[in-house]
């Protein structure tokens, strides 16, 4: 039988002596990085770079110790939030974040389907791969605070802002997600499509579709999720929402109503968790 | 060695996947299990080492009543079960000799199998082994380095790494070519003749089957319905397994390699339907 699969290449110095070692019985699984004077190397400068870091860290303790007591109010008003003094601002507020965030992953979603299929190197061809690539690298590069404030100046004080914020960041979330998803596709499937003869719109639909389609319903979920947590963040930059009322109650010190805004965001994201949770068990 | 009493397995939806198997393979013997595609073949194998619970029945492994075992007696007895896959099931981002070494893991602790300190015997057994099976100069290589063969020459070393009584083979040949899938049979039924190890084979091969086995059980609907030695499987009976079909094929290929025409490599007989 050894005449049969063995690699016809004579083994070099190394690998002759890892063999009589193994066949002594002596045996330890090759080192990622091969040499050992690197080894030690890099080992030493991470370990150095650790202590030099956390020696770099300056600590003004008196200030920890007042912060503290901030701390505790901040935690101490989760105890007693306050839903009603400022209720009908919470209402409306949440209502516009909904709203937001519903009408900022449809459109992100949408947008970002063709820039996904075009940056999954399986199905695109290289020109148009490198320009989805790079529209997902210049939505991914700015944080949405940074892209809130600039569409704010733009668009004004409000919630539009906000959608086009959401919607811009959720295009590069999902179109590098969706290509890397589809360039995990089994390829045997793309082929047999491909071999029927049929189109370009054709062999997506059929050979591509069905096998993402999980992950993309199960990921604009996910995406719908973050989108409502984010638009409490970009609310304190201008951009509406649910963000603005709580910025403002912070402002005003008034930790109860922030409690029960965020109060209500946990429980929004809760069940939001449940329900994509169900609904990736029924389309699998 | 192994004995199977009155095994059923009704599957959570309902289906009745076997029905009162009493079967029993000594030690040494190589058996193997024909049966067209969904006669239950899989989930025989798989009950035997508890990967499918068994709903009724009573399976026995050297006098030692397995059905109900839990916890470290059940890793116990896997230990003394080796098998072996169709899609050679290797951890592909391991190297050839971790893939082999995983076949001692019942025997070493955490520590020792996470740090890969593995005791020195069990380092010149998989040397050997692979050294058996032709993959010597290979065991640094990562498992998706291989051929479909050499993999499979992988997943037996491994299999027989764990010193098993007993080997349970899952279609071992149907993802490789004729002359790979004669070599990967005769190994098998050669190491397991020598170490005298009772063998389950799975195999829709049957002239492969026959050519290499002691016994031929056939399974219809997971029902046994056939138990005698390989030359005893007439049209008549392939009949009573597979369902009616033209078996002369199988029964001409003899002439046809006396007539040196080519003959048909590795005729598929599970894949023709009643």
């Amino acid at each position: 039988m050894s005449s049969a699969g063995t690699g016809s290449a004579s083994p070099s110095a190394l690998e002759q002596q890892r063999i009589a070692h193994a066949r002594q019985g002596r045996w330890r699984p090759l080192p990622l990085v091969r040499s050992q004077h690197w080894r030690w190397f890099i080992n030493l400068s991470v370990l150095l770079y650790v202590v030099l870091a956390w020696l770099s860290i300056d600590v003004n303790w008196s200030r920890v110790a007042q912060g503290m007591e901030r701390g505790q109010d901040f935690v101490g008003a989760f105890l007693r939030p306050d839903f009603t003094s400022r209720g009908g601002e919470i209402l409306t507020g949440l209502w516009e974040s909904l709203t937001m965030t519903f009408t900022a992953t449809v459109i992100g979603v949408a947008l970002a389907i063709p820039v996904g299929l075009g940056a999954a190197r399986n199905i695109a061809p290289m020109p148009v791969y490198f320009f989805c690539r790079a529209i997902i690298a210049i939505t991914r590069t700015f944080q949405e605070i940074i892209i809130a404030i600039l569409f704010v100046t733009m668009f004004g004080f409000g919630p539009l802002a906000g959608v086009f914020t959401l919607a811009f960041a959720t295009i590069g979330f999902m179109a590098k997600l969706l290509a890397e998803d589809i360039e995990d596709t089994q390829k045997e499937p793309l082929e047999a499509i491909r071999a029927t003869g049929g189109g370009w719109l054709q062999w997506i639909n059929y050979a591509v579709q069905p096998q993402v389609m999980p992950r993309l319903i199960g990921l604009s979920l996910y995406r719908l999720d973050i989108n409502f947590r984010e638009s409490a963040v970009i609310g304190i930059v201008g951009a509406g929402g649910i963000g603005a009322t709580l910025n403002t109650s912070i402002n005003r010190y008034d930790y109860d109503t922030s409690a029960a805004i965020l109060l209500l965001i946990i429980v929004i994201v809760l069940m939001s968790e449940y329900l994509s949770g169900y609904v990736r068990k029924w389309t699998q | 060695m192994l004995k199977l009493t009155g095994l059923s397995k009704r599957y959570d939806t309902g289906d009745l996947a076997l029905t009162d198997i009493n079967l029993s393979v000594p030690a040494g013997q190589v058996m193997a299990l024909i049966g067209p595609s969904g006669a239950g073949k899989s989930t025989l194998i798989r009950c035997v080492n508890r990967l499918v619970e068994p709903s009724t029945g009573a399976i026995e492994l050297d006098g030692q009543d397995i059905t109900r075992v839990r916890g470290a007696k059940l890793r116990q007895a896997r230990r003394q079960i080796g098998m072996i896959f169709q899609n050679y099931a290797l951890v592909e981002r391991l190297s050839v000799m971790e893939n082999v070494l995983s076949g001692r893991l019942a025997y070493v602790g955490f520590w020792r199998s996470f740090l890969r300190q593995f005791p020195a015997s069990d380092i010149k057994q998989a040397f050997n082994l692979l050294e058996r099976v032709g993959l010597q100069t290979m065991f640094d290589k990562r498992g998706d380095a291989l051929s479909g063969g050499q993999k499979q020459r992988v997943g037996i070393a491994r299999a027989l790494m764990q010193n098993p009584k007993l080997l349970l083979v899952d279609e071992p040949t149907a993802s490789l070519d004729p002359k790979t899938s004669r070599q990967i049979m005769r190994l098998i039924c050669d190491l397991c003749r020598e170490q005298k190890l009772a063998v389950i084979i799975n195999i829709h091969d049957v002239v492969l089957a026959q050519q290499f086995v002691d016994r031929v059980v056939g399974l219809r609907g997971g029902e046994l319905v056939f138990d005698g030695a390989p030359s005893d499987l007439s049209p008549d009976i392939l009949t009573s397994i597979y369902g009616e079909e033209d078996w002369s094929v199988v029964e001409d290929k003899d002439e046809e390699i006396e007539e040196d025409t080519p003959a048909p490599a590795g005729v598929d007989i599970a894949g023709a339907h009643p």
